[in-house]
């Protein structure tokens, strides 16, 4: 996409709407569902990666130091990775407004 | 020019979309439009036409089943009436967003209930906004024409839309007409092979029908308008070709015996050749009266009807569908508010009838023009009526 999503108009798109490039649902905001996100204290980090598979999303990766952290374009802020973390390294603050 | 044959309208539809060489046909059978795909089944199994018939179990299949064909740029054609109509009704508008040029006769009829399997237009109205272009016929030659001419308007890449054929259930579907047929070379000509601009294929995958948020929907919806309005003048372009090549020219709005006409009735489908006959005996009688027949209903033929209308001073808009707790009936209310812009309009009276195979006869139209006048000047808040009906 070259043109940013909000900057599309109804001209930009194909006949019908069709898709033509595979995978471009990536392209796709889901971080701006969210109410809460994660935050993290490392230290804690086994990284066993439990949350990288429970992670609904998958958008869960590991960073350069190797601890497991969400990707904020994709994150929907369900908290389930704040659940399943054997270790507690992860707890949910609200988004400001 | 091709020989006429004396033929049951529903058999010349078949042969029309067998002289279009569909490459799919997916239907499931209701009355009345049952004689057009026992005939396409026939015509397939038959070996006269190479052609997949898929015999699915329910309309909503059928609708679904043309949307795989039609998306992989098969030629596709089905055909449904009433209630069948409605159980397609949510993949209606899936194949018009998608812009699937998909073919389909609806043999129009009552909707239930009460249980009517006759004629009407209740099902076409219930799916005016479903995105499809929507022709109407008159007679059966219209019906075999227009079926022709509804794969190359659908197909043509600057429409892109699917087409509705619509031809009233047992008036046009049952009746024996005598119909020129186009020899295969002929139709070859004027329908070229379909070319799909974007067709699925595994070895350039695209997505069809894919979500939409909202910060892309409405732009998405504005699209598809844009899209059936302008296929209006696509529509007149082929419509001239058709007749510059075999001599048969049709319009979104057809007048007859208009000129100098005061009262104006106006038709929707195979009504119009009764009210022909009752136009005829009251202009022998020497009173101003024309007809003016709905043959476009998707998209509206704004223009063409402000034309059509000319300077009349009162316009009878019939119905044979109904808009319960509404205006009155949905072409009448349409063609009101398409006048009601402009500077001068001829007061507008709707009547509603013949609704679930009830015939409106020559006696009835003409009784049409003698009682609108009055209900004009009552001033009441619904200006119509549904004629004939017993009090």
């Amino acid at each position: 996409m070259k043109k940013n999503e909000n900057e599309l108009t109804w001209k930009d798109l194909n006949t019908g709407c069709i898709v033509t490039e595979p995978g471009s649902s990536r392209e796709y905001r889901t971080g701006d569902w969210r109410s809460q996100k994660p935050t993290y204290n490392f230290t804690k980090c086994i990284k066993c990666g439990v949350c990288q598979i429970y992670c609904p999303e998958g958008c869960i990766q590991q960073n350069a130091d190797g601890n497991f952290e969400a990707n904020m374009y994709w994150c929907k802020g369900c908290g389930i990775c704040t659940k399943e973390c054997p270790t507690g390294v992860i707890s949910m603050i609200n988004e400001e407004a | 020019m091709g020989k006429k044959v004396g033929i049951e309208v529903s058999l010349a539809i078949a042969e029309a979309a067998k002289l279009a060489n569909v490459d799919v046909v997916a239907a499931y059978p209701i009355t009345p439009q049952t004689h057009i795909v026992e005939r396409m089944a026939e015509i397939v199994a038959n070996g006269e036409l190479d052609a997949e018939y898929i015999p699915v179990e329910s309309e909503h299949s059928a609708m679904s089943a043309c949307l795989g064909s039609s998306g992989v740029g098969a030629r596709t054609f089905t055909a449904t009436a009433g209630q069948g109509l409605e159980l397609m009704h949510e993949v209606l508008y899936v194949a018009s967003a998608m812009r699937l040029p998909i073919v389909m006769v609806v043999a129009n009829r009552a909707l239930s209930s009460p249980l009517n399997v006759w004629g009407d237009q209740s099902d076409l109205m219930a799916v005016r906004d479903t995105g499809w272009i929507q022709m109407i016929c008159e007679n059966g030659q219209e019906a075999f024409d227009t079926t022709l001419l509804a794969f190359r308007i659908a197909e043509d890449h600057r429409v892109l839309l699917p087409v509705m054929v619509h031809c009233d259930g047992f008036y046009l579907t049952h009746v024996v007409e005598p119909i020129e047929f186009l020899s295969q070379e002929d139709v070859n000509r004027f329908l070229p092979p379909i070319n799909y601009p974007l067709p699925l294929n595994p070895d350039k995958p695209l997505t069809m029908g894919a979500f939409a948020p909202s910060f892309i929907y409405t732009e998405a919806k504005k699209a598809q308008e844009v899209n059936i309005r302008n296929s209006k003048k696509v529509i007149t372009e082929l419509w001239s070709e058709f007749a510059k090549t075999f001599g048969r020219q049709y319009h979104a709005v057809e007048k007859y015996r208009t000129e100098g006409a005061k009262t104006l009735l106006m038709t929707l489908g195979s009504f119009g050749e009764t009210a022909m006959t009752a136009v005829d005996k009251m202009r022998s009688e020497g009173q101003e009266v024309g007809l003016l027949k709905l043959r476009l209903w998707r998209p509206f033929p704004f223009e063409e009807l402000r034309e059509a209308v000319g300077n009349a001073e009162l316009l009878i808009v019939v119905d044979r569908a109904l808009s319960f707790g509404g205006p009155g009936g949905p072409a009448y209310s349409e063609v009101r508010s398409a006048l009601y812009s402009e500077k001068t309009h001829p007061k507008i009276v709707g009547f509603v009838g013949g609704l679930g195979g009830r015939d409106l006869t020559v006696a009835e139209f003409e009784g049409m023009v003698k009682k609108g006048p009055g209900i004009t000047n009552t001033g009441a808040e619904n200006e119509f009526e549904m004629f004939g009906v017993r009090e």
